[in-house]
C-alpha cells in the first residue's frame, strides 16, 4: 500500500505502527522526531498504538539548530 | 514624520510597492527587531532589515569573531576577528545605513536577562538567529510569556526550517517540538555541518517575515513549518496545528516561568 512520508510516496508491504515505520522510512535519530499522521501531532507514548494505512500522510519533523556544536576537545 | 529626499530616493524600490508605499516605509522605519544571535542566520537577516531601513535593530551575542565563522556569517569580515560579534554586527549595519539605530546586548541569553532584553526597546518582533536548543526553548517561551511575534529557524547540513509565531493566533515551536532533545542527542557529530548558504537563504527568509509582519501584508507562516532541503531544491509548506497538551501554550501550561537548558554536546575527537 501507499502512504506519503514527508511528501513522497511510499509503497509499504503491510500496516507499521510508527515505530516500525520509522525505521522502515529510515527517519534519522528516531528517537528525537516528531510525528503528525494526517495533521495531527501523534504523542511518542502512541508510537506503537498507532498505524498507518493506505493514503495516510505522515511528516516526521525534525530539530535543526545552527549548524554549530559544541565539541569536546 | 515626513520621508527626507534621501530616503525617498534609498527606499524608493520599497515606496514603488503598492503593499508598502511611503506609509509602509515610515512603519518600517518606526519598527523595532531583536535579532538575537549574529552568526549564520543573524548575519543575512540583520543585513536585509538595515537596508530596509528598520529603525532600530538590537543584536544580542556575546561571541567573538572566530575564523570558522567567516564561511557563513556574512555580516562579519576578515578583518573583524577576534572583535565581539556584537560589534562587528553593528559596524556593518551602519555601513549598510546610517537610519538605524543599533541596540547591542553583549550577553548570553538565559532565563534572568532575555525579558528584559526584549523589553528594553519594546521590540516589535524578535528574530531567532541562535545555533544552539537551550536558546531556542528559551526565545520560544519568552516570547509566548510576553506575547511578542517572533521567527523561529534552524539549519543543518543543506537543510533548514522556519516558522512563525504570532501569539494567540498560531502554534508554537513547543507545540511541534515540545521537549529539549537530551545531551548528546541532536545531531550525531558526524551529521554536523552546513552549507554556508543556508543561512543566507533561511535567515533571509526570516527578515521576509519580519517586514511583512510590520507591514502587515501578505500570509505569514503562523501554523506553519517550512522546510528546505537544498540537494533537492524542495521547498515546503507542512500544515502544523496548536497542540492543545503544549506545555506552554496549551489549555493547561506547566511552564509559567522561564527556565535554563544544558545545551547537547557531542563528543568528536579533532
Ligand atoms: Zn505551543
Amino acid at each position: 500500500m501507499i502512504i506519503i512520508v514527508n511528501g513522497e510516496n511510499l509503497d509499504i508491504e503491510k500496516s507499521l505502527n510508527i515505530n516500525e515505520l520509522l525505521i522502515v522510512a529510515k527517519a534519522e535519530q528516531p528517537e528525537y522526531v516528531t510525528v503528525q499522521k494526517n495533521g495531527e501531532f501523534i504523542q511518542r507514548d502512541d508510537f506503537d498504538k498507532i498505524f498507518v494505512e493506505e493514503g495516510d500522510e505522515i511528516e516526521f519533523l525534525y530539530f535543526m539548530g545552527g549548524g554549530n556544536y559544541e565539541v569536546d576537545k | 514624520m515626513k520621508l527626507t529626499n534621501e530616503q525617498l530616493e534609498r527606499y524608493s524600490r520599497h515606496i514603488i510597492l503598492e503593499q508598502v508605499g511611503g506609509k509602509g516605509q515610515k512603519k518600517i522605519l518606526d519598527s523595532k527587531v531583536l535579532i538575537i544571535g549574529t552568526g549564520g542566520l543573524g548575519s543575512p537577516a540583520t543585513m536585509y532589515l538595515a537596508a530596509a531601513g528598520v529603525g532600530t535593530i538590537g543584536l544580542v551575542d556575546y561571541d567573538i569573531v572566530d575564523l570558522s565563522n567567516l564561511q557563513r556569517q556574512i555580516i562579519h569580515q576578515t578583518s573583524d576577528l577576534n572583535k565581539p560579534k556584537i560589534e562587528s554586527g553593528k559596524e556593518t549595519i551602519n555601513a549598510i545605513n546610517p537610519d538605524v539605530t543599533v541596540k547591542t546586548y553583549n550577553e548570553l541569553v538565559n532565563s534572568k536577562n532575555i525579558a528584559d532584553i526584549i523589553k528594553d526597546a519594546d521590540y516589535d518582533f524578535i528574530i531567532d538567529g541562535t545555533d544552539n536548543f537551550p536558546a531556542k526553548f528559551l526565545i520560544n517561551d519568552a516570547c509566548v510569556l510576553l506575547k511578542k511575534p517572533f521567527s523561529h529557524a534552524g539549519i543543518i547540513r543543506f537543510q533548514g526550517q522556519t516558522m512563525t509565531y504570532v501569539p494567540d493566533k498560531s502554534p508554537c515551536y513547543r507545540c511541534v517540538f515540545s521537549e529539549m532533545p537530551p545531551k548528546d542527542a541532536v545531531p550525531t557529530c558526524r551529521q554536523a555541518g552546513v552549507l554556508g548558504v543556508m543561512g543566507g537563504v533561511i535567515g533571509t527568509l526570516q527578515a521576509t517575515e519580519a517586514l511583512k509582519y510590520i507591514l502587515g501584508v501578505g500570509e505569514l507562516l503562523t501554523g506553519f513549518l517550512l522546510t528546505y532541503d537544498a540537494l533537492s531544491m524542495n521547498f515546503r509548506k507542512i500544515k502544523i496545528k496548536r497542540n492543545s497538551k503544549c506545555a506552554i501554550c496549551g489549555e493547561n501550561p506547566k511552564i509559567t516561568e522561564l527556565v535554563d537548558y544544558e545545551q547537547p554536546a557531542c563528543s568528536f575527537r579533532k
